[in-house]
């Protein structure tokens, strides 16, 4: 070997972009599992919630699978980015190769940042799958697309966020799935995916209330439609209250190296 | 000019168990060092801190100057860590492997040192083949390049022969010894006495989380080793070290 300390000195600079790539990488190689599976899952729901509740006009003047179909990409959007995160961290630390990250000159900012942009890249790539797959049923009309990115981004960070952080709490795979199946599970399905929360009584639609992801799927939701159960700005303070709140809990865990540096 | 490494007054405890009391040492740019010790002494705990994997509660470390907290990205960017366990990612190949490694130190078209690394490693021809399908040796052999990928003048490999064949190790021993000689710090953990009294030109020993010998090889075999009972045979590294864990030359 030639003499490495006599190579000219490396031009040094951020990490980020290999490791959002390589967080993007990870899932792609998987595509199968990973967009696909949820994919057919959607279609599964819209073929049967479709079929149950047609002829079921929603807001007084959508088909029932219309309603559903924007509603169906927001939950894959969700449940996908949650998955990324949640799920690399969890190898990652089973595995033990996060030391290979943790070893490098990363910033907390630098580690958020890139696994939560490929949690995202991932919820939209799945989102937009669904979205092309259910063009078969009538794609749905679109009023304000910018409405439909800003609360698909940011729902996919905040999931891709709480990933991060029920990854970074995990010990064990179960620790993992009991998160995900007993707060964010119940949250997606009722957050008004396959309903308006009007159809609910009044006792159910206080509650829905205080779900942050209802205020996802209903601004998203009007994107598509003009029309939602409340102003797309009130969910926009929601979302966007709830976006800075989990981050600041992801970066506060990375930089004290919560479960990562002892 | 700097030290390689900087300790000052590090202690580390987890809970009731003080696993580093007080640990103070230097190492100089071009040493090779062993790092010896039983299990428990603290060997893998001070690597953790100088590679910031684990937070000293009191003290200071340093590597090439940069403090591993405050200057962490210069600490990390001049220290390569050879892990004890093999550990890999079984989603991506050999040279995916290290260009990940490479491009998460912000280096990138960093190719011809991959491949110039693979050669010394004989890792050529798995270059693409998956983490998963390797052997145990070969898979220590990409922990090596993964280490050396960004260029560290300083390299810590924690117990990188455990459970290698002999043929492996003497490879890797010649390898890092060219490190060596390149002028790379090298500090080594390792069970095996033998290579550490054949590489090593300075020894620290570790009881307990404390350093309970800390001198030149040559030293440490004349001052604390002991005449053989047959009278034959001269006093190796295995005897120091048995003489000093048992506090019989202290």
């Amino acid at each position: 070997m030639k003499n490495a300390l006599n190579k000219p000195i490396l031009e040094y600079g951020s990490g980020f972009p290999t490791l959002l790539r390589k967080e993007i990488k990870r899932f792609y190689k998987v595509a199968f599992q990973t967009v696909a599976a949820p994919v057919l899952t959607a279609i599964l729901y819209l073929m049967i919630f479709g079929h149950v509740l047609e002829g079921k006009e929603i807001y007084g003047r959508l088909s029932y699978t219309a309603f559903l179909i924007p509603g169906l990409v927001m939950m894959t959007v969700l449940q996908n980015a949650f998955a990324n995160t949640s799920s690399s961290l969890i190898q990652s630390k089973v595995t033990g190769n996060l030391v290979f990250v943790l070893l490098a000159p990363l910033s907390h900012f630098e580690f958020y940042s890139a696994y939560i942009l490929a949690a995202v890249f991932r919820g939209i790539v799945v989102g937009l799958g669904v979205l092309l797959i259910t063009a078969w049923y009538g794609l749905p009309s679109i009023e304000y697309p910018l409405w439909i990115l800003t609360f698909a981004f940011l729902g996919a960070a905040i999931l891709g966020s709480l990933g991060l952080i029920a990854g970074i709490w995990a010990d064990k795979y179960d620790q993992l799935a009991a998160f995900q199946n007993f707060f964010i599970m119940p949250a997606t399905m009722l957050s008004g995916v396959f309903y308006s929360i009007h159809s609910l009584p009044p006792a159910w639609q206080i509650v829905s209330h205080f779900n942050p992801f209802f205020y996802m799927i209903d601004g998203f939701r009007f994107g598509f439609f003009g029309v939602s159960d409340i102003s797309p700005w009130t969910s926009l303070a929601i979302v966007g209250s709830f976006f800075i709140a989990v981050s600041v809990i992801a970066l506060r865990m990375l930089q004290k190296g919560y479960k990562l540096r002892h | 000019m700097h030290s390689a490494i900087s300790i000052q007054n590090i202690t580390k405890n987890y809970g009731a168990l003080t696993a580093l009391d007080d640990i103070s040492l230097v190492i100089e740019p071009g040493e090779f060092f062993g790092l010896l010790g039983p299990n428990g002494a603290g060997k893998t705990t001070l690597i953790s801190i100088l590679a910031g994997l684990v937070r000293p509660d009191r003290g200071h470390a340093a590597i090439m100057g940069a403090d591993v907290q405050k200057g962490f990205r210069d600490a990390r960017r001049m220290l390569g860590v050879v892990p004890q366990e093999l550990v890999f990612d079984p989603f991506f190949t050999v040279r995916e492997t290290l260009r990940f490694q490479s491009g998460y130190f912000g280096i990138r078209n960093n190719d011809a040192w991959i491949d110039e690394i693979m050669a010394n490693l004989d890792l050529i021809n798995k270059a693409d083949s998956n983490m998963r399908s390797l052997s145990g040796g070969m898979k220590r052999r990409v922990l090596v390049a993964q280490a050396l990928v960004h260029r560290p003048p300083v390299i810590i490999l924690d117990e990188p022969t455990a459970g290698v064949d002999v043929e492996l190790r003497q490879s890797l021993w010649q390898f890092i010894s060219r490190l060596n000689q390149d002028g790379h710090t090298i500090v080594l953990t390792t069970h095996y006495l033998e290579e550490a009294e054949a590489l090593c030109q300075r020894i620290a020993m570790l009881k307990q989380g404390k350093i309970v010998a800390l001198d030149t090889t040559a030293n440490l075999l004349a001052r604390h080793g002991s005449v053989k009972k047959d009278g034959e045979g001269k006093t190796d590294l295995e005897d120091v070290f048995v003489n000093i864990m048992s506090g019989s030359t202290l």
